[in-house]
């Protein structure tokens, strides 16, 4: 029976691709409410077979006693390039606890996005490719969270990569959105470049491909060798991983590749949603998990990414504090979280102390960040439809335009208050429970600057989410307001998302204790301090005392004031840091003119000129060849005597 | 009469031909002048059966055979040049030209 279930997953895959071919090829001028339909009914599907065989994963494997951590399972295995005797990549669905809940976190968001996505695009003259274009986005996502190899991944990673391009760049009309979307596509696959490097490295060294291989301690053993590179000592495993991490860095956004996803804002609002709750930036995390066994052996690879982790979830949430624009604020928040996550995976491993050489592996870390993964998916979706939905009644992204929505738009006004609750990290919201998690594995990583940074983020995404919901929400109307209505197609996703919000906190000791690897066995255990819930929600209280305190009832006098206070501080935090500008003079000032000018020189001068040389030599040949072709017969006749008796003096 | 002699006078008939080949203008011109080689070539082969041949007939078969085929091919070429002239009303060499590359 459960393997019957197992075997048929391909399903959940199947039917946003039979969605995307169908509408894509033969509905694209079709009425837009049967295409809105079926999409959201192939996608119910894919998303009620998800959570089957989700169910059967979790009872099968629990109730026969199978000891913990859970098996993973390969349901589909066929072979795809044969590459030599021994190296093969195949093509599979490989299902663990990771990849099924990602499977039923990615269909679920799909499904109420697809719903959303018929009362908001209404209208729109590209409603169906807008359908046709998700389906693709869903297709290849699942297959990116259910990969059996590295290969497989990276062509679905790369299939992300380029239907988040279409999407983000959807209206291409707007100058801004092509710049966008072009963003997006090139500075991830700039990190790419390098995630294909990892790859190759890793598969040459392991000659296999399979995860299952890649993540075995032989692999780890194999690789940690050292090597001279340049007069320094490099470990070939840190190489490697940091490589492969690459990827996941640039598709999470992570400081410095960060740039594209605030940008990646000028797609239509349910794509942000998706994008950042379910599809392509959780992918970087989802990669560092899946590689988890094969980085875990190496230390530093672990550091780097706590630290990076760390960073960029300090720096997005002090960027979203300043943001006027509603998605913005978001955009930077989901960065923030995006690196809780990534620290919490680096946090996975604890320090060697005194007597111990080793470090001890401790995989709260990990399944915290998954299990943040699981609940920001739900309440961070929420947001972005919520936010979409009042864009869509104000017509407009600054939320110093809003005010006083609250009477106007009731139930969204509830459901967001959820949602920044989650956020928040205020119990007993599902938020609340994952970062508990995740501050619990910083502390018990010993990195306590870590601890701390996470902490202050707390209370930081706690400020900037009420300062978000108050100046939307509350106090008079800042603006002149449009008709307000709530279109229910876009207010039940909503208010159905509030369900996991509120509840997917009762999930944390199923997540704990089971979402581990399955190749790593937990080590060291650590009691809970009972503190530590209590400085967590003490931070968040702060944060929305804060916002309480500058913005409550709308009002922006109090904050007017602090920032004038703040000056020039204020200014380049609301600046971004200038990142942007940062890495404009890199690539236009560094980039193209002393590294892409001269290759440009080289390529028209050089190899151009060379094949220019050898087709001038052709004609001005042939042109000289042609002066011998008179057509005189007598000419002919001279010159073969003449060749003749050349010849024979010659012989 | 010595073999000599009788390649010398080949050699003669085949340059009056040639030179007739490279230098006439006309078409009918240039065709005698083959053959003038034709028959130098025709003495050549009988000088040499008759002084140097074991079997004399062996070497007398092939003028014959060059007789028949310069009659063939004087049928031929005279009918081209017989259309040429009717298309162009000329054989001037140097004004038929229409394969110049």
């Amino acid at each position: 029976m459960a393997d019957c279930i197992f075997s048929h997953s391909y399903l959940i895959l199947l039917c946003p691709l039979l969605s995307f071919i169908l509408i894509g090829l033969k509905f694209l001028r079709s009425d837009n409410m049967f295409v809105g339909k079926f999409a959201i009914t192939l996608s119910a599907i894919s998303c009620g077979y998800a959570l089957l065989t989700a169910l059967t994963y979790f009872v099968a494997v629990m109730g026969h006693g199978h000891s913990l951590p859970y098996p993973e399972k390969i349901a589909l295995d066929g072979a795809w390039l044969n590459f030599s005797p021994t190296l093969t990549a195949n093509m599979g669905i490989y299902l663990d606890p990771i990849s099924v809940m990602m499977l039923v976190v990615v269909t679920v968001i799909s499904f109420l996005v697809n719903i959303y996505s018929v009362g908001y695009m209404k209208g729109d003259s590209s409603f169906n490719r807008f359908f046709a274009l998700l389906a693709l986005f869903s297709f290849s996502m699942l297959g990116l969270v259910v990969s059996s190899n590295i290969l497989q991944m990276f062509v679905f990673w790369e299939l992300v990569g380029v239907s988040s391009y279409a999407l983000i760049g959807f209206w291409y009309e707007k100058p801004s959105a092509v710049a966008a979307s072009k963003k997006a596509f090139i500075m991830t696959r700039f990190a790419d470049a390098f995630f294909l490097l990892g790859i190759l490295l890793v598969s040459f060294q392991a000659e296999s491909f399979s995860f299952q291989t890649l993540n075995s301690p032989e692999t780890a053993a194999l690789l940690n060798t050292n090597f001279l590179f340049a007069g320094l000592s490099m470990n070939l495993l840190t190489l490697a991983t940091l490589l492969i991490f690459c990827g996941g860095w640039g598709k999470s956004a992570m400081f410095p590749l960060h740039v594209w996803l605030p940008d990646a804002m000028e797609g239509p609002t349910p794509v942000s949603s998706i994008i950042h709750s379910a599809t392509m930036v959780v992918a970087g995390v989802y990669l560092t998990a899946r590689m988890f066994p094969l980085f875990a052996a190496s230390e530093s690879t672990l550091f780097i990414i706590q630290c990076i982790g760390a960073f960029t979830a300090l720096f997005a949430a002090v960027i979203a504090i300043t943001q006027m624009d509603i998605k913005r604020i978001l955009a930077f928040s989901t960065l923030s979280q995006l690196g809780y996550m990534i620290f919490s995976l680096g946090a996975a491993k604890v320090c060697a102390e005194g007597g111990h050489h080793e470090s001890s592996v401790n995989l709260l870390g990990y399944s915290a960040a998954m299990y943040h993964v699981f609940t920001h998916a739900f309440f961070k979706c929420m947001l972005f439809l919520g936010a979409g939905a009042i864009i869509h009644a104000v017509h407009s992204n600054d939320i110093m335009k809003m005010g006083g929505l609250k009477s106007l738009m009731p139930k969204t006004y509830w459901s967001l208050l959820f949602a920044c609750l989650a956020i928040a990290g205020v119990f007993p919201f599902s938020g609340f429970w994952s970062k508990d998690a995740i501050l619990l594995s910083a502390l018990q990583s010993g990195h306590y600057i870590t601890f701390l940074v996470g902490l202050v983020t707390g209370g930081l995404t706690a400020f900037y989410m009420f300062r978000f919901f108050f100046l939307i929400f509350h106090g008079e109307a800042r603006s002149e307001l449009h008709e307000v209505h709530e279109d229910p197609w876009m207010t039940w996703p909503i208010m159905i998302l509030t369900i996991p919000t509120i509840f997917a906190g009762l999930l944390e000791h199923f997540f704990v204790a089971n979402v581990v690897p399955p190749q790593l066995e937990e080590v060291v255990h650590f009691t809970h301090p009972g503190w530590l819930p209590w400085l967590a929600t003490l931070a968040a209280t702060l944060g929305i005392g804060g916002a309480w305190l500058f913005y409550k009832n709308g009002k922006t006098e109090a904050a007017a004031r602090l920032k004038s206070i703040f000056g020039p501080v204020y200014i380049v935090v609301y600046n971004k840091f200038y990142m942007d500008e940062v890495w404009l003079f890199i690539t236009h000032r560094i980039i193209f003119a002393y590294i892409a000018a001269p290759i440009k020189w080289f390529d028209r001068h050089i190899v151009d000129g060379s094949m220019n040389l050898t087709g001038w030599l052709l004609q001005v040949g042939g042109k000289g060849v042609r002066l011998a072709q008179s057509g005189q017969l007598q000419f002919y006749l001279g010159a073969t005597v003449i060749g003749f008796i050349v010849l024979l003096f010659l012989g | 009469m010595t073999l000599s002699h009788c390649i010398t006078l080949s050699l003669i008939l085949c340059g009056i031909g040639l030179f007739g080949m490279l230098t006439r203008r006309n078409l009918l011109g240039i065709m005698l002048s083959v053959e003038i080689i034709l028959n130098g070539a025709n003495i050549n082969f009988a000088a040499f059966a008759h002084f140097k041949a074991t079997d004399p007939v062996a070497g007398a078969i092939f003028p014959i055979f060059v007789m028949a085929v310069s009659a063939c091919e004087i049928a031929v070429a005279l009918a081209i040049i017989l259309s040429m002239y009717r298309r162009k009303k000329r054989l001037d060499v140097y004004r038929l030209e229409e394969l110049n590359g």
